[in-house]
């Protein structure tokens, strides 16, 4: 007898309890900063490109989910400080796992994760990203490309640039969430 | 009754149709089809924490006559397609089918002769989840873009998929062949995967 109003005595308390359910759609949770969401080819503060076309991420995937083809940069036409630039930059979201090998392999920081996750679609072709979709978006200072180097003689002076938060990508709170951690920060 | 040849033409349909979808979408019972690690996350959407059931969709069924939508989730082998084409034809119409995570959109980093590089090779998939696993909120998502598409569909419950010519963005390049932008040197890469 005093058993069963033991157990209905629990059930009566929980209903006090706080609830744990996320609301996600209207209340979308912040996730971790180093979250390995969708990726972001980044920029210089000048507006330049800094995916050199080298194809280290698409060697280092292990789904072989990049695909890259690198271009010459030439004084009239350039992208990125040096010589190439990364001209066509596929990403296929249905192949890709996330892993950040590719974020690893680049050797400039060009390409980095961002918290970004809905990305589900109904087209087996949409969810491959293009160039156009994963390069960074310009902010008020940057120039689009091409136009010629602006901060530095050589490539050398970009790839020495100090790196702030500020140069990397934009707003950095609103694209990698809340907190002081970048995307750029990433080793 | 008579009823329908006194109303606008295609007033009936149409607004049934509205009815019917909106009763659809927001009572969809999904099938459990949990193959591997993505099931976990499945699970986990289901559970308390991200509760499926402020949806509608907190009855996994386990039997296809009382499952609208298939999740497929996790890495579908060889061996293992005759059997989800079974539990889909055995699913009464209409019927949607969401592939969650990499392997069972496209076969993933499996690209091997054991899984089938992607469940659309066996079944209509009305939506693609990335993501390997995905985190519940990104299934969340994919549902509700689901059902999104399922409150616009025909009185069948037919979705009409986006087709590549809608993205606004450049075509992919397929693996081997040559795109017609200029004389570029050959590719020397590992080509993209489809």
């Amino acid at each position: 007898m005093l058993d069963a109003l033991k157990g209905f005595g629990l059930t009566f308390r929980s209903q006090f309890r706080k609830v744990t359910t996320e609301l996600y759609p209207e209340d979308t949770k912040v996730t971790a900063p180093r979250y390995h969401g969708r990726h972001q080819l980044n920029r210089y503060p000048d507006g330049l490109e800094k995916c050199i076309g080298c194809e280290l991420c698409a060697w280092a995937c292990p789904a072989d989910a990049i695909y890259v083809e690198g271009a010459d940069n030439t004084e009239q036409e350039r992208y990125s400080p040096g010589e190439r630039y990364g001209r066509i930059y596929q990403i296929n979201y249905l192949r890709c796992i996330g892993c950040g090998l590719c974020i690893e392999a680049c050797p400039t920081r060009a390409l980095t994760m961002t918290n970004e996750y809905e990305l589900a679609d109904d087209s087996r072709q949409d969810l491959i990203f293009t160039k156009e979709q994963l390069v960074a978006p310009l902010t008020a200072d940057m120039e689009a490309p091409p136009h010629p180097m602006r901060l530095g003689e050589t490539d050398q002076d970009y790839y020495t640039l100090e790196y702030t938060l500020e140069n990397t990508l934009g707003d950095p709170a609103e694209a990698q969430g809340s907190g002081p951690t970048s995307g750029e920060a990433h080793p | 009754m008579g009823l329908e040849e006194k109303l606008p033409s295609g007033f009936l349909l149409t607004n049934v149709a509205k009815m019917a979808n909106m009763v659809r979408a927001d009572s969809l019972w999904p099938a459990t089809f949990g193959l591997a690690c993505c099931a976990i996350e499945m699970m986990a959407t289901g559970g308390g924490r991200y509760d499926l059931a402020r949806f509608g969709m907190e009855v996994f069924r386990a039997s296809p006559r009382q499952a609208d939508l298939m999740i497929v989730a996790g890495r579908v082998s060889q061996k293992m397609a005759p059997v989800l084409r079974q539990i889909y034809d055995q699913m009464p119409e209409p019927k949607w089918v969401l592939a969650m995570g990499v392997c069972a959109s496209s076969g993933g980093m499996f690209n091997n002769y054991a899984i089938v590089q992607g469940v659309d090779h066996i079944v209509p998939v009305d939506m693609y989840l990335p993501g390997c696993p995905p985190r519940p909120e990104m299934l969340m998502d994919a549902i509700l873009k689901l059902h999104e598409k399922i409150r616009v569909a025909d009185i069948n419950g037919k979705t009409t998929p986006t087709t590549i010519d809608d993205s606004p963005y450049d075509k992919p390049i397929a693996r081997g062949t040559r795109h017609a932008l200029g004389d570029l040197e050959p590719v020397r890469g590992p080509g993209v995967r489809r």
